[in-house]
């Protein structure tokens, strides 16, 4: 409940005793935590115990800073999506962890539009994703307006990629930028299956979520099971809202999905997603931004909620910020909200702005709109503040130190 | 001709001022980007428009159109205008 402010086991695996029989030596080396605000992006490296934490940054100050992605393959290369109010947007590059930076040569950006033909532009890369394992390189960008990118020189030159940014369907689809976002309809959760380069998925606020099983040659729309605004027919994919979308590692035919009407969990080869936030408190709802999901285990994964009634206020209901967490696939959720205040706190959460690591316990980390950085280091059971008084923060993304 | 360059675009000039040759605002500006690369896409969109928050002045006079005809002698002054707080 959102009143209750200590956490209360629900099911037979509380989050902890899981966690308590995990190895410890996960985070040996220590944790980076890549920040992207509204006016530039921060770099935040632990200690061992994820105790300490030494500040670098700011990085772009002024910039806006939507994602900010290592790259797993080599643990070393950065990429920044930034746009400033004056300039247009670009993709900054860094190959040693973020001491030097390099421009992009080709930033995303679409085809040129024939004579009398009213073309779009990108308005700001939002979205980054590592390409497959197999493919060293390869980065894919999702912007606003919607548009799906590809790099294959590890960032420094972008193309479109497949067809949907000109395609009359998936325009559609798209639909206008009044449409979209208050800043912009975005195209966002990018996923590469780990087990198959050609098994794709993204997602569009609006415009739903969709599949290729072809490394991008077709799409196809998955909203089954999905609800949308009342009024509105499900079965128009452009209705659809996804907020955040999340394969898990640990079983690669599982994904997770925050959308903007319910919590949800799709076990393919089904296309049927399944409202697993009906089982969160009634006075908490199952609205929210972002989706994490548990490095090893796929029944686990966390939300942050927001207050979606009325006039969406997008604030932490009744402002009383938490967690939840469900540990059995979405049956049941599990408050966890140690540590946050306790009242009074009115942020929220966005899309990006909320990751887990892969050290054993999994650490958390949320970045709100308030621009604090919490951090927790027990998969959600405490939380403590690592960094205050940032700018709005727009993501946030942890990698272990090699 | 010689090109105000406004403090959002300093870090790609390293100067307010800087150099570029060309007949019109198009071929004066892809002359700037390739002295300093990637300048002139943070000015101008992919459909060749300028963007909202940048606005360029020649001889003092506002222009709107990169098809603008330019003289060696003209002086161009790029501005970030106004984009919020």
């Amino acid at each position: 409940m959102a009143g209750n402010s200590k956490p209360r086991a629900v099911g037979k695996r509380g989050v902890g005793v899981r966690a308590g029989r995990a190895p410890r030596s996960r985070a040996s080396r220590g944790v980076l935590v890549m920040v992207a605000t509204r006016k530039g992006a921060w770099l935040y490296r632990s200690d061992a115990a994820r105790k300490a934490w030494r500040t670098d940054g700011p990085h772009f100050l002024g910039h806006t800073v939507h994602h900010l992605m290592l790259d797993p393959r080599d643990g070393r290369t950065l990429l920044a999506a930034a746009k400033t109010g004056h300039l247009g947007p670009t993709v900054f590059r860094s190959t040693d962890l973020g001491r030097t930076w390099k421009e992009a040569t080709r930033p995303p950006a679409f085809a040129k539009a024939p004579e009398g033909v009213a073309g779009r532009a990108v308005d700001h890369t939002f979205w980054l994703t590592p390409g497959h394992t197999d493919e060293p390189g390869v980065w894919y960008a999702g912007t606003s307006p919607q548009g799906l990118f590809r790099s294959e020189d590890g960032g420094e030159t972008w193309a479109p990629f497949s067809y949907i940014n000109e395609d009359p369907t998936y325009r559609k689809w798209m639909g206008t930028v009044q449409d979209g976002t208050p800043d912009g309809p975005k195209l966002h959760s990018i996923i590469v299956d780990p087990r198959d380069r050609t098994h794709l998925y993204f997602a569009m606020s609006g415009g739903g979520v969709h599949e290729s099983t072809d490394g991008g040659r077709a799409w196809t729309p998955i909203v089954k099971g999905l609800e949308v605004v009342d009024g509105f027919d499900p079965a128009e994919v452009t209705f659809h809202d996804p907020h955040c979308v999340r394969l898990c590692p640990s079983n690669p035919d599982r994904l997770y999905q925050q959308n903007h009407c319910g919590i949800y969990r799709l076990d393919r080869p089904s296309d049927q997603w399944v409202r697993v936030g009906k089982a969160m408190p009634k006075r908490t709802g199952d609205i929210g931004f972002p989706m994490v999901v548990h490095p090893r285990d796929a029944d686990t994964a966390w939300v942050f909620p927001m207050d979606g009634t009325s006039v969406w206020p997008r604030t932490s209901p009744e402002g009383m910020p938490a967690v939840y967490a469900t540990t059995n696939a979405g049956k049941t959720w599990r408050r966890l909200d140690a540590g946050f205040p306790e009242k009074h706190a009115w942020w929220t959460v966005k899309r990006q702005a909320m990751t887990a690591d892969a050290a054993a316990p999994v650490g958390l980390y949320v970045g709100t709109t308030s621009g604090e950085l919490w951090a927790s280091r027990d998969e959600g059971q405490r939380w403590a503040c690592v960094a205050r008084h940032m700018p709005e923060i727009y993501a946030v993304e942890a990698a272990l130190l090699a | 001709m010689r090109v105000h360059v406004p403090s959002a675009l300093r870090s790609y000039t390293q100067s307010s001022e800087a150099q570029a040759s060309g007949t019109t605002l198009a071929a004066a500006l892809e002359d700037l980007d390739r002295r300093y690369s990637g300048i002139r896409f943070r000015m101008v969109d992919e459909q060749d428009r300028i963007r909202p928050h940048i606005r360029i002045f020649v001889n003092g006079e506002q222009v709107r159109e990169l098809s603008q005809p330019l003289n060696p002698s003209d002086e161009v002054i790029i501005v970030q205008a106004l984009s919020g707080g």
